[in-house]
Parts: C-alpha cells; sequence; structure tokens
C-alpha cells in the first residue's frame, strides 16, 4: 500500500467548497459567499461554520463578515440549528459533512424558507411559539403547591406521551409541508402532534375543547392535504401520521356533539 | 416602564429560571423573563439522566430524605451548605409530583407508576426518568406552565435579550438590569425590584465542554465584576464519559452505567483486539474491582481520576485517551430506555453501541461554584427517616438565595449552594426546580414590601449603566487591534483544560495563570470581523470573552489557593483533604482597580451532619490481580425491581482509606 503518498481517489479533497446564502436583514436581497474549508473526518456543519465564522475570508480572498446562525445544545435536542443543507431541511449540529458531500465537494447552506429570516442561516420561528400558545400546550394544573401525585399512566400510553413530546420546536415538519406557507395561517404539523400530546393526558383534556376549537378553525388540521412529508423530515420522529389521524378524528367527534349540545 | 406595581427580573428561562418566573407569578408579582435564546431551547435540555429523589418504594427499603442529604453531602465532601440541602432532598419527593401533575411523561412500571433507576453516589435506586431525555422533558413541562402565564399576562418575555450587568442604586442595592436586543443591538436598561440571575454554568471557559454554546459564564461574571461575589469558582467537575468531539464533548449520561452499563479497559497494555474480541476475562473493570461496592457507580471525580490513570498508566484503548463504555450486555428493554443516548452516539461517531462497547473519556461538565448566595436558617419538625436535628432554611424569607448585593439572586447552576466539591449525577435538575419554587417566594417576598420601589428611581440612575454599555460596544466595534477573539478563547480553553481539571498543580496553575494575563493583555488588542448593528454575533462573543477571562481567573486562583484535596478539586502536591484550613467555602471578590480576583474563606457550618472521609469503600486493585466476581453479582442491569441496600448500614463509608483521611475533622 502506498496510500501515504498517493492521494486518495475520494472526492473529498483537501479542502472543499462550502457556498452559504447571505442576508443581511429581513427585505435585504440575499447574496452567495463561497469558501474553501480545510477537510478533516468527521466534521459536523457547525464545526465547519465555526470554522468560516473564525477566519470569514472567500474562496476569492476577501474578508468578509462572519456568517450568523443559531445554535445551542450541540446536540440535536433543542432544535435551534434547523437549515438547509444541500437541499434538504436538517439540524446543522447532527448532520456529518461525510454523510453529506457529494461529487461535487461541496456543502450549499441556506436558511429554512418558511419563515422570515433574521440574517444569513438564522430565521424568525415566533409562530411555532404562538401557535403553542394558542393551542394552550399545556396541562392545566392548580398551581405549584403540594397536591400530590399527578394521574397514574400506562407505561404504553407513556411512550406514546413521550414520543410526542419529544418534538424540540425545529420546524423542519413546517418546511417539508407543502401546506405551511409564510403567508397563510396553517396552524402545521408540530402543533398538532402537541395538541394530541396534550388531549392524550388525563388533566391535558380538560382543555381539549379549547384545543380541537382551534383544530377546527380556518388554519386548522383540514387546512393538512396528507402528503407526509412532514414526517418523512423529522428529526426526532415524532409520529406525525398518527397524531394528524387522532386529532383528526377528534375533531370530527368534537364538531358532531357541538353540532347537537350547541357548545 | 415606570409601573408603581413591583417586578421581578429573572434572566435565563432554563429550569431554574422558569420555575422561579412560574413560582413568582402564580404568588402575584409580574416577570420579565430574560434569555438568549427562546427559553425552549435552554441548555436544560441537555439533560439526560433522571432527576433524583425519594419515594415511597426506596422509603420501605430504609431510604429517606435524609439519606439523600447525608449521600448528597458525603459526595460533596462536605463543602455543601447543610441547611439548604435539607430543604433540597426533604422538597424532592414534591418537586416530582408537581412535574408529574404538570404532565412530564416519567416511565412508568407496568402497573402504571413512575419507574426508578439507579445513578452515581447511591446504593438506592432513586432517580425518576423519562427516556434518556429528562432535562428536556423537564424543561418542556415548566417552558408550558410559563406558557400559560404569559398567555395570562403575568410573564413578559425577552427572548434573544441578552444582559449586560445590573443595575446598582447609590446604597448598592440592585434594581435593575441592562439587556441587549441581539436583534436590533439596542441597549436598553429595564428596571425591577430585584433581579434573579438563573444563568447556568460556565463550561465555556473551557472551550469544549459537555455544556451548550452559551453556557459562558459571562452573566455571572459581569455580575461579579459589577461586587457580587463568587463562591467555590475552583470546584468544576469533570464527567468521566464524553464522547469527544470537534465542536463539543457530547455526553454519554451516566445513566447508562445506572441501567448497568460497565467501564473497562483490555488488562494487557496495548491489546489491539476489537473489543467484541476480548473475552470477559482479559477485561479489566477497574471501577468494579476498586469500589466493590458501589462499582461503576462511584461519583463521578472518583471515576474521572480513575479513567483519567488508567489512561496515564498506559491501559487506555489503543494506549490513548479513551476507555470503553459498554452497554451491549444489556437485555433490549434496558436500551430502549437508553434510546436517546445510544442515538446521539451513533449520530456523531458513528458506531451502533447497542452492539459495540463506546470509546468515551472525561469532560468538563458542570460548576459546583458559582455566585455566593445567603439564606436564613430555621429549625424544623424532624420528619420520619430523619436522623438527628433537623434543620433548614427559612420558608419565604427574603435573603434565601440572594447574593451579597440585596435585591440580587441568583438560583440554579449558577448558585454555588447545594453540591460543594461534587455534584452527584441527577441532583442539578433538582436543586435548580427547587431554587425556583422554594426561594421564588423569597424573591417574592421582598418585593411585596418595599418602601422605595425601582419604578420610583430617577432616569439618571438607569442612564449611566446605558451609556456604560453603549461605550463597550463602541470600543469592541473600533477596535482595530491584531488578535482574534476566537483564537484567544481556544487559547484559554485549552489552557484551563490542561491547568485546571482532572488534575491540578501548584506549577502548571500558576504558568496557566501567566498566560491568562497575556490572554487578557491580548483581549484589549483585538479586532471584531463584524462591525455592523444587526444581530451582530461576533460582537457578543468578544464582549464575553472579557468576562468569561475574568471568570477563570477566579477559578484558577481559587483552585491555587485551595492547597487540599476535596471532592473535584484534585491537586497530587497536597493529596489530602485539609479540614482545618480549608474547610470553607472559596469566596472570589473582584478588584477592579487592580483587575484581578481576592481570595478569602469562609468556615462551612456543619449543623447536620459532622465531616467524615469520603472513600466509597476503595480497596486496592491493578489490572492483573484476580477480578472481582461480586462486582458483577452488584451490578446486574436494571428494570426489575429495586436493589435492596447492603446488609449493614453504611458499610462504605469511612471505613476503609485511599489515603484521604478526615484526620482535622
Ligand atoms: C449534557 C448534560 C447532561 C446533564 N444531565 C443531567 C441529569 O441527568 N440530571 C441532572 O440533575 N443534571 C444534569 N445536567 C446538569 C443540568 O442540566 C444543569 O445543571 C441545569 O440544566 C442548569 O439549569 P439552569 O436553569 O441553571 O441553567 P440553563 O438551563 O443553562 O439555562 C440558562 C439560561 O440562562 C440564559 N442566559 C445565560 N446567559 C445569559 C445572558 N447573558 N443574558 C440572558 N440570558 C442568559 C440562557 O438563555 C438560558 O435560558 C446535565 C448537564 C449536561 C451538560
Ligand atoms: S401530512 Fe402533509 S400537509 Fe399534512 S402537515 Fe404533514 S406535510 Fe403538511
Ligand atoms: S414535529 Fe419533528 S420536525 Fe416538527 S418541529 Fe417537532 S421535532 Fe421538529
Ligand atoms: S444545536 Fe440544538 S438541535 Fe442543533
Amino acid at each position: 500500500m502506498t496510500a501515504a503518498t498517493t492521494p486518495t481517489p475520494s472526492s473529498k479533497q483537501k479542502t472543499f467548497r462550502v457556498r452559504i446564502k447571505r442576508q443581511e436583514s429581513q427585505g435585504t436581497d440575499p447574496h452567495w459567499h463561497t469558501f474553501d474549508v480545510p477537510y478533516r473526518p468527521n466534521l459536523n456543519i457547525i464545526s465547519v461554520l465555526q470554522e468560516i465564522a473564525a477566519r470569514p475570508v472567500t474562496a476569492a480572498g476577501e474578508q468578509v463578515r462572519p456568517p450568523v446562525w443559531e445554535a445551542n445544545c450541540l446536540e440535536e435536542v433543542c432544535g435551534a440549528c434547523t437549515m438547509i443543507i444541500n437541499g434538504h431541511v436538517r439540524q446543522s449540529c447532527s448532520t456529518l459533512l461525510d454523510d453529506v458531500l457529494g461529487d461535487d465537494n461541496t456543502l450549499t447552506l441556506e436558511p429554512m424558507t418558511k419563515f422570515p429570516v433574521v440574517r444569513d442561516l438564522a430565521v424568525d420561528r415566533q409562530r411555532m411559539f404562538n401557535a403553542l400558545k394558542k393551542i394552550k400546550a399545556w396541562v392545566p394544573i392548580d398551581g405549584t403547591h403540594s397536591l400530590g401525585a399527578g394521574p397514574m399512566e400506562s407505561p404504553e400510553q407513556q411512550e406514546m406521551r413521550y414520543a410526542l413530546s419529544r418534538c424540540m420546536t425545529c420546524g423542519c415538519c413546517l418546511e417539508a409541508c407543502p401546506q405551511y406557507t409564510k403567508d397563510n395561517d396553517f396552524i402545521g404539523p408540530a402543533a398538532i402532534g402537541q395538541t394530541l400530546l396534550f388531549n392524550l393526558h388525563e388533566t391535558g383534556k380538560k382543555a381539549a375543547g379549547d384545543r380541537l376549537n382551534v383544530m377546527m378553525e380556518p388554519g386548522g388540521i383540514t387546512d393538512c392535504g396528507n402528503a407526509q412529508n412532514c414526517v418523512k423530515v423529522c428529526p426526532k420522529e415524532v409520529p406525525l401520521t398518527e397524531a394528524i389521524a387522532h386529532v383528526g378524528r377528534q375533531t370530527t367527534v368534537h364538531a358532531v356533539k357541538k353540532f347537537f349540545t350547541g357548545k | 416602564m415606570a409601573t408603581k406595581q413591583p417586578r421581578v427580573i429573572v434572566v435565563g428561562g432554563g429550569l431554574a429560571g422558569l420555575a422561579a418566573s412560574v413560582r413568582i407569578a402564580e404568588a402575584g408579582t409580574p416577570v420579565d423573563l430574560f434569555s438568549m435564546v427562546p427559553v425552549r431551547r435552554s441548555h436544560s435540555v441537555c439533560a439526560q439522566g433522571g432527576i433524583n429523589a425519594t419515594n415511597e418504594v426506596a422509603r420501605q427499603q430504609g431510604y429517606s430524605e435524609w439519606m439523600h442529604m447525608d449521600e448528597t453531602l458525603y459526595g460533596g465532601d462536605f463543602l455543601n451548605h447543610q441547611p439548604p440541602v435539607y430543604d433540597m432532598t426533604h422538597w424532592a419527593p414534591r418537586i416530582i409530583d408537581l412535574l408529574d401533575r404538570a404532565g412530564v411523561p416519567f416511565n412508568r412500571t407496568s402497573e402504571g407508576r413512575r419507574d426508578l433507576r439507579k445513578f452515581g453516589g447511591s446504593l438506592f435506586k432513586r432517580t425518576h426518568f423519562s427516556g434518556a431525555t429528562t432535562g428536556q422533558q423537564l424543561l418542556y413541562a415548566l417552558d408550558e406552565q410559563t406558557r400559560r402565564h404569559e398567555a395570562e399576562g403575568h410573564v413578559t418575555k425577552y427572548e434573544f435579550w441578552e444582559f449586560l450587568w445590573p443595575v446598582l442604586d447609590d446604597d448598592g442595592v440592585c434594581r435593575g438590569i441592562i439587556a441587549q436586543d441581539m436583534r436590533t443591538m439596542e441597549i436598553r436598561s429595564f428596571r425591577a425590584d430585584a433581579v434573579i440571575m438563573a444563568t447556568g454554568g460556565c463550561g465555556a471557559i473551557f472551550g469544549k465542554s459537555t455544556m451548550s454554546v452559551i453556557c459562558t459564564g459571562a452573566a455571572a461574571a459581569r455580575c461579579y465584576r459589577a461586587g457580587a461575589w463568587l463562591g467555590n469558582p475552583e470546584m468544576i467537575q469533570v464527567h468521566p464519559t464524553a464522547i469527544p468531539g470537534e465542536d463539543k464533548c457530547r455526553l454519554m449520561s451516566e445513566s447508562a452505567r445506572g441501567e448497568g452499563g460497565r467501564v473497562w479497559v483490555p488488562r494487557k497494555q496495548g491489546d489491539d483486539r476489537k473489543p467484541t474480541d476480548i473475552p470477559d476475562a482479559e477485561r479489566w473493570y477497574f471501577l468494579e474491582e476498586r469500589y466493590p461496592a458501589y462499582g461503576n457507580l462511584v461519583p463521578r471525580d472518583i471515576a474521572t481520576r480513575e479513567i483519567f490513570n488508567v489512561c496515564q498508566e498506559g491501559y487506555g484503548v489503543g494506549g490513548g485517551n479513551m476507555v470503553y463504555l459498554d452497554v451491549s450486555h444489556l437485555p433490549d428493554e434496558t436500551k430502549h430506555k437508553l434510546d436517546g443516548i445510544l442515538e446521539i452516539y451513533e449520530k456523531f461517531v458513528g458506531d451502533n453501541p447497542r452492539k459495540v462497547p463506546m470509546k468515551i473519556f472525561p469532560a468538563v461538565h458542570y460548576s459546583m461554584g458559582g455566585m455566593y448566595t445567603i439564606y436564613a436558617t430555621e429549625e424544623k419538625k424532624p420528619v420520619e427517616g430523619d436522623e438527628g436535628q433537623a434543620i433548614g432554611m427559612k420558608f419565604g424569607d427574603p435573603t434565601n438565595m440572594q447574593t451579597n448585593i440585596p435585591g440580587l439572586y441568583a438560583f440554579g447552576e449558577v448558585n454555588y449552594q447545594y453540591h460543594g466539591a461534587t455534584r452527584l449525577g441527577a441532583n442539578a435538575l433538582l436543586s435548580c426546580i427547587f431554587d425556583g419554587l422554594y426561594c421564588g417566594l423569597g424573591t417574592h417576598n421582598r418585593v411585596t414590601n418595599m418602601d422605595k420601589p425601582a419604578a420610583e428611581l430617577p432616569d439618571s440612575l438607569y442612564n449611566k449603566y446605558i451609556e456604560q454599555e453603549q461605550a463597550k460596544v463602541k470600543h469592541l466595534s473600533e477596535a482595530q487591534g491584531k488578535h482574534n477573539p476566537y483564537e484567544l478563547h481556544e487559547r484559554m480553553g485549552s489552557e484551563m483544560t490542561a491547568a485546571c481539571t482532572v488534575v491540578k498543580t501548584e506549577e502548571r496553575m500558576t504558568k496557566a495563570y501567566g498566560v491568562l494575563r497575556e490572554i487578557k493583555e491580548q483581549y484589549e488588542d483585538i479586532r471584531l470581523s463584524d462591525t455592523t448593528s444587526w444581530t451582530n454575533a461576533n460582537l457578543g462573543f468578544a464582549r464575553a470573552l472579557g468576562d468569561m477571562i475574568r471568570y477563570a481567573e477566579a477559578t484558577l486562583l481559587g483552585s491555587i489557593e485551595r492547597k487540599e484535596s476535596r471532592g473535584s478539586h484534585y491537586r497530587p502536591d497536597y493529596p489530602e483533604r485539609d479540614d482545618a484550613k480549608f474547610h470553607k467555602t472559596c469566596i472570589a471578590k473582584y478588584d477592579s482597580a487592580g483587575d484581578k480576583p481576592i481570595i478569602e474563606w469562609e468556615d462551612v457550618p456543619c449543623p447536620l451532619v459532622p465531616p467524615r472521609a469520603r472513600t466509597y469503600g476503595k480497596v486496592e486493585v491493578s489490572a492483573e490481580s484476580a477480578a472481582s466476581k461480586q462486582a458483577d453479582l452488584d451490578n446486574k442491569p436494571g428494570g426489575e425491581g429495586y436493589s435492596q441496600r447492603p446488609s449493614e448500614t453504611s458499610p462504605v463509608y469511612g471505613t476503609e482509606t485511599n489515603g484521604k483521611d478526615a484526620s482535622a475533622s
């Protein structure tokens, strides 16, 4: 083996190319910057961005300002670092360069398109948090005083609620959903998942009617076209298909009941 | 925003900040909640393993709140303050109940009750958990309750706002804060009758750690520079099991060992066979052999030093800094409970830990030290299981967890109170929520009895501080020096990690102190690559770096001056615990004229439990000595009933000694 002297046949050269879509702020025109970054095995996308931020010189040798992105946990649990990586929406902390760098040796990073851009790769996902407020995504407890344990729960139901409760408000599902756009009012799959999460809980159920009212309104669950794109991109494998089906049924029952009782 | 109603500012929306916000809003005082990230993305989401509290099953096996307290103090090598720990452990079961009511999907037994797992520093199962993402689940529950108060108008959130400085009036009382909108870069003052710092740990002063990106310690450092004291800044926990990475060290939770995971290296140095090809008899389970009672579940500082030493002696995997953490032998149901963390390993390393042992090494993880705080004490009526006089904090007292600055409080990881010289696994989440719920009431009580509310103070007081912060920004953005803040940070991080973590010697630390001084000078000569005025992350980072350097100095000087070994603070040049000289809190005060820390010492009262030697029943064994089969028995995987307490009472405390005799106590 003379591997040490001959270059490896791999397309991964000593450096690779990174194209980043830049935007100064909302309402300004985006532009692209290209950087050449030294290759090392096992880099994740955040490390690539850190490398560029520390020495922000483009491939053409121009000193530019460092790119802006959002990240916090770096282990795919806070939901902050979502972006579009080589055309796919995903978390930049848990995406390894080796898994996405293609034959063209280029990494392309863009901000999500369904949310207003704050700057470069950072977007404003406040709409997701507002949706949580709208559907009353909480258990209406009687306060923090010492009032004994919560309701008992079967391990099966716990597993289902845990799976729904892992949603980290990253927005991948909304980016992928054809029905969710920047300027409509569809509540989106993440909030539907949360609706089920709280409607399943013994005490959470007390506000189920309010949540289902939101689901019946324009922008509610009837806007879902069942394309299933959402569940495919969810990094936490939140059971969105089940949630949409369940909440759909709950909404129908609720609507019928409302029709007959007027409540 | 001049309103007459008293207000409280909470800086930080992790578990501590959210628990405080909910408690205070519920008591009727409006809260302004500040966070650099949407609170739902706070660092607390990273916590994996669980949260400790005694429960009925443990109690019937002989465990109690008192024993939980005792373990916490023994684990902390008696540097913790005892009355707050008394209350924390006695409130723990209620806190779990509350979280349960709030919808946290705790793992369940087949009957539908909350399941428990084993964790470090205890011979009992007393750790409640929600999959392997307990922190995320707890944080969400409190985030949701906060959102409810927000919807009802009791909490106002300022997300993507950075705390810059506390506002102190002429009497040195805290009256609000200066903060900056991280998007528009606007700098503003906010009035408050009390300010709670709940800003978490300071991992970033070591460069890479298991913490999140924003855990820089800068907020605490700013308070320190403004006159708040630090308590035990030298006490930093290095977690034994992490996966070293380019951008961060990812934690492999103690729950892996709690569920039966085993740490080992090949018995033969340099054995380069695949781990799965090495038969059991040729594996050295060094923790199980050296600590037959606790096995893999010795406290973190001990596991960390053992792993570190085994690697130093050349037994590391491939001769390097790496040992195996093995869960591959566990039954599938047990592995399933660990899915959340096993996925992390799989995602970031590529191997499947269900089949192959994981390769891990220690990493900086937690700050036991932080802002110095006080509290009021009160004698309590002992409850069942209490083994002595019961002394706790005076419930609702406005001084509880207040810093030396009146009106400025510290809750959660940034508070130095609960964990002494080592934090036990699954005790941090508890201390954060406890601070918010228990001490939050004291803060509320303070502001409802103010004779001079902040709303009536002159604008000039606040404007002075706004100008101070604007001047800093101007200075940084106009700097035309030659140093890159990211490079300075890298240098500081590697220096701090080398000098001031697992093994600390006078010589190495003194050198590092010199290097820090050099970095401080270079910091005065930096240059930013972004000088624009919209979402300028570069500016925020550079500003925080200046504060981090000051925090690091206090950590180093405290470490140099604590000439003893205690818990996580290990000095080979002073290998004994020295209670006569150092059973004391290290207080770091900022000397602004000299721009350096001044270290002072304060006695730690022990009204509940007298200090004793901390050995965890260590026995001397080497790689060659016969493997202790007993360890295997003690280490059966969890999930099938609760482990019994060993027959003798306290068999391990203070019997054997590894040279750390508490002779002076
Ligand atoms: C990987 C990992 C796993 C862990 N697992 C466990 C476990 O299983 N059990 C356990 O008990 N403990 C565990 N811990 C420890 C525990 O997670 C932390 O101690 C705890 O979450 C700290 O919570 P906190 O509320 O004090 O702060 P954090 O959750 O760190 O929150 C800090 C808050 O302060 C804000 N903030 C910081 N600086 C500023 C500023 N300048 N201006 C405005 N806002 C600011 C942030 O935005 C954030 O909202 C773990 C820690 C790590 C790193
Ligand atoms: S199923 Fe399709 S339309 Fe419905 S939420 Fe998912 S992606 Fe959107
Ligand atoms: S459902 Fe999945 S993709 Fe959607 S926000 Fe939650 S975690 Fe992200
Ligand atoms: S940084 Fe938290 S999900 Fe990527």
